[in-house]
């Protein structure tokens, strides 16, 4: 039977992403994806007639220019298209508008406090300065601080050239950012409740924790780390949805002479000796390469698709003591018209970004004390947008999309497996919380669909629907992700690699994680490498 | 003009006493200002109500450094040593916490995971610990002595080898809820672990920073305190143990003599002046006093460049523990608690859950609707604290935040309340044992002994202000951006608990400056 | 100006000042761009018409937009000493100062003209807002600081008519005013108040009033002025008197501190020529420290204003010395009444210590065709034009 170079497992954005450059280099490489269609996380689903949910991510800042570039995406259609605007409402109808044009942000801050319009800007910068220390790390693996060999060395002299460049202040300075809570920084900046909500979003989206819990600050950065066409910071939809990201992918792959199965999801990693030597699907099918590449989280990757006697003891238990637990629940609304907004003209640019209906640090704190007790936060935090004001390609014309993200949301609740009813009654917390808001909201829901961390594990296979294929906290982040001494994206078999969010520098649409496997693999195997690294920040 | 003094030191807490003991034996000429009319700062007994005596601060010696104490020729009598923790329970189904075992109902998964866990702990506060008795490094513009350091802490982490290196820097930054949920199944002994990291801090079990201070509470494992202490005649023989020494190495202690201001001109420290209104100069001062305190009151914001006192302001130092004291009739008898454990640590906890759901209304200045609490009966290991056959309680209370939003005043009987049911409810009977009880909020322990906030630590304990970066950048080791003073209190490196390294710390560094 | 709660409802990116409306019919070009969210314009018909209104005229540039701050109480002259480099101590009452401040580094934050507009009442006037940083230093002070930027109605009248301009338009009693002088003179229902100050390095006045007052106070001044060659002026003519004049500009000569992300690339005054401005002798002020520690080992820049030969601007250029790239131009224009080429340039120590060879390379182009000269130049010794009427008083009545 024939043997292909290379396989990988899951047709993710960062599977794609690793078999594209594979493939590029000259590689005969096979994708096994276990659904019908392919994207994982990265996708564009017609669940409603001629609407198109970008059902899992929905949003695109992080993925690395320069795969974009490289594999050249553009080509096979990939458009994102950055937005702007957005409101945050507080409890009496008074909203914060998002402007993304500064002077209008600062005349808007300054309604709730001059100083804090100013002391925005102080933020700003304060926030680009950490910014500019962590994207050179995106397209790099991480050093093995207790290794002494060569390249670990250069590694963690050019990780302690970035910290030391900021000045002894600057580095302290950094330090404090990093372990800080998003509240307790924002507390140092701004005097406003709304304002500081409004910031507080990207510090806990994604994560199982508060916005008060030390670390936040960091979650933040990985929010705002990314860039739409070099405006760091900024967003934009993908033209027809987060799967025009993996369309393009696929297609590039394509183009380098791919191949891609899909229905053909892997029972177990065929091992002999310590290398691996193939695959074995679900359905009994074999497939063999002395690479294999895995695209699915470290729990399922280790806990699931290796069989236990092939691994070291210690993997099995660091895979056990993964950090991944889900916090995010999305709901997916097919609406029949535009909803009206109280107090918004619905021509303006506030409909055009992200609305929340929470106004204080404290409401989103209540929101995770919710999530610690085992259930969804009955005051949520939502990320909502209606992406069809800004890409008309997501429904028919007059109709619209609407996508939800929603904090909290675990991925058990109470201790008990999530029934339907739980997902309809979480799913109407967030309708509920809408239409306070936009009273013509409910009779234009055509189609809505409710996801959980239920639905996110059984559809897209992240274990408890955690986003980011693992908690973004520091013993998971770096040369700690997935575990200590794996973090180069070797697995501990031979011949078995990870290439997704799993592994640095983790969750988001980034594709950087897929890259920096690829680069290990073609090092590994002595090949010329076609992975761009580094990065192109001045 | 010659100075009086080479070195005021600004409060007899026993960081300044530590401090001003060093300075004395390198020949320093040195005075101590101590507004209050005793000795030892939070390391204090009272006696609250006639004939009963507690310690009224810090209530265990967990901490103190062996080469402190020896350097300084101070030797205390411990009324009791190694005092088990106790999870105590309403039906006495307890757990049973001594050394590195663990006893009561629980699996013996747990029970050796318990000895394997300290032990495995105790090494990462070994590396820590050759961190914290010296002054924090700086990484850029460090001397050679900064260099040495870091070196070191490099190597001794290298020397833990690759395994135990690796689950240091994983778990350094991270929570105790999720480490220990690795390891350990009883949900009551998770909990009793979990309070060695959130001690006297804006933590929970869950919140990241939580290794950290148990990593930390830990270093005093390394001298001889695996298990808390109590100290013969309360915490303030401490206090006055430190003074001692202090005086025997030539310090001048002066009590009753409240600083009222620092004396600074063109960022300049010349000395002090004190409420009375007398001025006393010096080469060096050395504030004993927390941060907040020493720049917002003692010096003043109007006196220092603004972006310190923004970096002061944003120190983050507001605390978070009551302290319940009560005068007995008689010993109350707690469930399932025998005689010898009696003046053990009897902690009532719940699970982590329970912890956290006691710091979720901290959050929002609220005290905490079911506390925890940390209670212990000193009287039973020594009776020079009580009437013959009496005895006196101290509690520990999380969470009671220092700013109430009801406010302590209309508020603080209710929360007292709360804390002598719950006690009720664990041993029956108790409440009419009570002679006397009193109940110091964080704004109260802050008027008594004038640390901002009432916090313990004299400000969180967290990586955010760790290290290179307590109490803030640009007044790390020990000077600060007024030139001639300095800091040695717990609001420095390496922080709360009473072990003395930040009054050696900043000793030595004074030491190593020009001109003192 | 509107009021903040009702521009909500507009989602305007640019609002319009108090004087926009009055404004309208002389910007001939529609140039107008986005000062700080406010409307202001680049040119009104001719640049260079703009420019000479301005030397042998007089120029009318609307300065609503710039950033003001009332600062009152008992404490407010001690709080300005901490903030400023300079001793304000010594600002008396109806008097102007030019200002700058610093962070805790010793970087310059922003510059500014300061007010005292009586015994406990101060006027900041900034390039960059300075809300957040105010507040900040007021802990331990007893000051009250207010964002006045909305409340003011304010207008430069800059050239060698101005005094004439003001005279007719009947402002009594200016004749005695001497720069960076401050009266009242009332007005209708108010009154105006006039300092003798300004960007231009020429003879003129900026006019202060309330915004009830500002279509009058217009009116009045374009009527008096129309014999007296007055012309609203638009950014790009003031841009070129204020380097002729040897005035630099945040966000163009030096960047403002705490909005820099790049480590190093704040400036300190030492480093921008302004040691003049900073009081050592003060014991107390945002900086001193760190500046007199830069004054001791020496600066890591030096600004110097440069007189380039040829009539080429030096824009954007690289300055070289002995063939070695030691600096960057940061603003430069051939100047017209003073006939110079003048360059501002931050040169990087020590290679800058040495300015006897300094060449710019300057890259221009005449119908696409390319050409780059490197260009000798000489430190000036002063501003490019530095007339005496600026100062005569009382000024001359044309």
């Amino acid at each position: 039977m024939k043997k292909y170079d290379a396989i990988v497992i899951g047709a993710g954005h960062n599977g794609l992403t690793t078999a594209a450059y594979l493939a590029k280099s000259g590689l005969d490489v096979l994708v096994l994806e276990r659904n019908d269609y392919i994207g994982g996380a990265t996708v564009s689903r017609e669940l409603h007639p001629e609407t198109k949910y970008s059902n899992c991510s929905y949003v695109c800042s992080l993925l690395r220019p320069e795969i974009v570039r490289d594999l050249e995406l553009p080509k096979y259609g990939l458009q994102v298209v950055p937005y702007g605007g957005g409101v945050t409402y507080q409890r009496d109808g008074n909203y914060y508008t998002n402007y993304d044009d500064h002077d209008r942000q600062y005349r808007e801050i300054a309604r709730f406090s001059k100083r804090d319009a100013n002391a925005y800007e102080r933020y700003t910068a304060d926030v680009l300065k950490q910014t500019r220390l962590i994207r050179p790390f995106l397209m790099r693996t991480p050093p093995d601080p207790t290794s002494f060999k060569a390249k670990d060395l250069q590694e963690l002299a050019y990780l302690a050239s970035k910290f030391t460049g900021l000045g002894e202040t600057g580095m302290a300075d950094a330090l404090r950012f990093w372990t800080m809570s998003i509240g307790d920084f924002l507390d140092e900046y701004f005097e406003s409740d709304i304002i500081k909500a409004h910031m507080a979003g990207g510090g806990i989206i994604g994560t199982a924790l508060g916005v008060y819990s030390p670390g936040t600050a960091y979650v933040l950065l990985h929010h705002y780390m990314g860039d739409v066409d070099g405006s760091v910071g900024a967003w934009g939809f993908a033209r027809g949805g987060m799967g025009a990201v993996s369309n393009a992918l696929y297609q590039a792959f394509m183009a380098h002479g791919g191949e891609l199965k899909t229905g053909a999801g892997v029972d177990h990693l065929i091992v002999k000796n310590n290398q691996t030597k193939g695959v074995v699907c679900e359905n009994g099918d074999e497939y063999y390469a002395d690479v294999v590449v895995s695209g699915l989280d470290p729990k399922r990757t280790f806990l699931d698709i290796i069989n236990e006697e092939d691994l070291p003891e210690d993997v099995i238990k660091k895979a056990k003591n993964f950090k991944i637990r889900g916090s995010s629940g999305k709901v997916n609304i097919a609406l029949d018209g535009l909803p009206t907004f109280n107090g918004i003209d619905p021509r303006s640019v506030k409909m055009k970004g992200d609305f929340h209906f929470i106004d204080s640090l404290e409401r989103m704190e209540r929101a995770y004390d919710d999530w610690k007790d085992g259930t969804w936060s009955k005051d949520p935090f939502v990320d909502l947008l209606i992406p069809t004001l800004v890409d008309p390609t997501m429904a028919p014309t007059g109709k619209h999309m609407m996508t939800v993200f929603v904090q909290y949301c675990p991925p058990k609740v109470n201790g008990e497996e999530w029934t339907d009813a739980d997902r309809d009654a979480f799913g109407q917390t967030v309708i509920d919380q809408i239409a306070q808001y936009s009273p013509d909201f409910k009779s234009l829901i055509a189609h809505a669909e409710v996801r959980t961390p239920r639905e996110l594990e059984k559809e897209v296979g992240l274990t408890e629907g955690n986003i980011f294929q693992g908690e973004l906290t520091f013993d998971q982040l770096m040369f700690n992700r997935p575990f200590p001494g794996y973090a180069q994206y070797r697995g501990p078999i031979k011949g078995m690699y990870m290439c997704a969010s799993g592994t640095h520098p983790g969750g988001g649409v980034m594709a950087a994680p897929g890259a920096n496997a690829a680069r290990e693999v073609l090092l590994d195997l002595k090949r010329k490498n076609v992975v761009p690294e580094g990065y192109a920040d001045d | 003009m010659t100075k009086q003094y080479d070195a005021i030191i600004i409060g007899a807490g026993h960081n300044g006493l530590t401090c001003a003991a060093y300075l004395a034996k390198a020949g320093k000429k040195v005075v101590v200002l101590e507004a209050r009319d005793t000795v030892g700062g939070m390391a204090s007994t009272s006696e609250f109500a006639p004939g009963f005596k507690v310690s009224n601060g810090a209530q265990y010696a967990t901490m103190l450094n062996t080469q402190v104490m020896r350097d300084l020729g101070i030797s205390l009598e411990y009324a009791a040593k190694d005092l088990p923790t106790v999870v105590i329970n309403p039906d006495g189904n307890n757990l049973r916490m001594s050394g590195d075992t663990v006893s009561g109902n629980l699996s013996d998964s747990d029970k050796a995971q318990f000895s394997e866990f300290k032990a495995h702990t105790r090494k990462f506060a070994k590396v820590l610990s050759g961190a914290l008795k010296v002054r924090p490094p700086k990484v850029v513009e460090g001397d050679w002595h900064d260099k040495i350091n870091l070196m070191k802490l490099g190597l001794k982490m290298r020397l833990l080898g690759t395994d135990d290196m690796r689950d240091l820097m994983r778990i350094a930054t991270i929570n105790l809820y999720d480490v220990l949920n690795e390891r350990f199944d009883n949900g009551q002994l998770k909990a009793a672990m979990s309070l060695d990291g959130i001690y006297g801090n804006h933590l929970a079990p869950r919140s990241p920073n939580t290794v950290l201070n148990y990593l930390y509470r830990r270093t005093g494992d390394l001298h001889g305190f695996n298990d808390p202490a109590l100290v013969k005649g309360g915490m303030g023989k401490v206090g006055e143990a430190f003074a001692e020494a202090a005086k025997k190495a030539g310090v001048e202690i002066r009590t009753g003599a409240k600083v009222a201001s620092i004396n600074v001109h063109a960022e300049v420290a010349s000395g002090v002046t004190l409420e009375n209104g007398d001025v006393i100069e010096a080469k060096a001062i050395v504030s004993g006093a927390d941060p907040k305190t020493t720049f917002q009151k003692l010096v003043g914001a109007r006196n220092i460049e603004a972006g310190f006192v923004r970096r002061i302001r944003n120190f983050r130092a507001k605390g978070n523990v009551a302290k319940l004291q009560v005068a007995l009739k008689d010993l109350p008898k707690f469930a399932g608690v025998d005689a010898k454990d009696a003046g053990g640590r009897l902690v009532i906890t719940g699970d982590m859950d329970y912890v956290e759901r006691a710091f979720n209304h901290a959050k929002y200045g609220e005290y905490s609707e079911k506390p925890v609490l940390d209670i212990n009966i000193p009287s039973v290991h020594d009776d020079s604290l009580a009437p013959a056959g009496k005895h006196v309680m101290t509690v520990l209370v999380q969470y009671a935040p220092y700013e109430l939003r009801a406010g302590w005043d209309e508020n603080k009987e209710t929360f007292k309340s709360i804390v002598m049911d719950l006690i009720e409810t664990h041993a029956p009977g108790f409440k009419d044992l009570v002679e006397h009880s009193e109940l110091l909020t964080p704004a109260d322990l802050e008027a008594e002994f004038g640390v901002h906030g009432g916090h313990w630590h004299h400000g969180e304990l967290t990586l955010n202000q760790f290290l290179m970066t307590r109490p803030v950048p640009t007044a790390t080791q020990y000077s600060t951006p007024v030139d001639n003073l300095y800091l040695a209190s717990a609001g420095t490196h390496p922080g709360g608990g009473v072990s003395g390294l930040c009054g050696h710390n900043a000793a030595k560094q004074i030491l190593r400056t020009k001109g003192v | 100006m509107l009021d903040l709660n009702t521009v909500r409802e507009q989602d305007l990116i640019v609002e319009p000042t108090h004087f926009t409306e009055r404004l309208k019919p002389y910007a001939k070009t529609n140039d107008w761009f986005n000062w700080k969210g406010y409307m202001a314009c680049n040119t009104f018909e001719c640049e260079g018409k703009e420019y000479a209104a301005i030397r042998s005229g007089t120029g009318v540039f609307d300065i609503c937009p710039m950033s003001k701050y009332d600062i009152t109480g008992p404490d407010a002259m001690e709080y300005l000493n901490r903030i400023m480099t300079r001793d304000i101590a010594k600002l008396n009452v109806d008097r102007v100062t030019y200002v700058i401040w610093c962070d805790d580094n010793g970087y310059i934050q922003d510059d500014g003209t300061l007010f005292r507009l009586s015994e406990n009442h101060y006027r900041l006037c900034s390039y960059e807002h300075a809300m957040d940083w105010l507040m900040n230093c007021a802990e331990g002070f007893d000051v009250e600081i207010k964002d006045t930027t909305r409340d003011i109605a304010a207008l430069a009248v800059q050239g060698p008519t101005s005094f004439g301009v003001l005279e007719a338009m009947g402002l009594e009693g200016l004749e005695n005013l001497k720069p960076f002088g401050i009266m009242r003179v009332p007005f209708k229902s108010g009154e105006i108040m006039i300092s003798r100050t300004g960007f231009t390095g020429d003879l003129g006045y900026e006019l202060w009033t309330t915004p009830d007052l500002a279509g009058d106070m217009f009116d009045e001044l374009f009527e008096a002025g129309r014999l007296r060659a007055l012309k609203p002026m638009g950014a790009i003519a003031l841009d070129l008197a204020r380097i002729e004049a040897g005035f630099v500009q945040a966000g163009v000569d030096f960047l403002t501190s705490e909005h820099v992300i790049r480590t190093g690339r704040q400036r300190t005054p030492l480093e921008l020529d302004m040691e003049w401005l900073v009081d050592f002798n003060k014991p107390l002020f945002n900086g001193r420290k760190a500046l007199l520690k830069q004054k001791e080992e020496g600066p890591r820049y030096r600004f110097v204003k440069l007189d380039v030969e040829g009539n080429k601007p030096a824009h954007n250029s690289f300055i070289f010395n002995k063939g070695k790239q030691v600096g960057t131009v940061t603003s430069a224009a051939w100047c017209p009444t003073a006939k110079t080429n003048v360059a501002f340039a931050m040169l990087e120590w020590p290679y800058g210590r040495d300015t006897d060879n300094l060449e710019a390379e300057i890259y221009f182009q005449r119908e696409l065709g390319w050409t780059k000269v490197m260009a000798k130049c000489k430190p000036m010794k002063g501003p490019a034009f530095d007339p005496a009427r600026k100062r005569a008083t009382p000024p001359s009545r044309i």
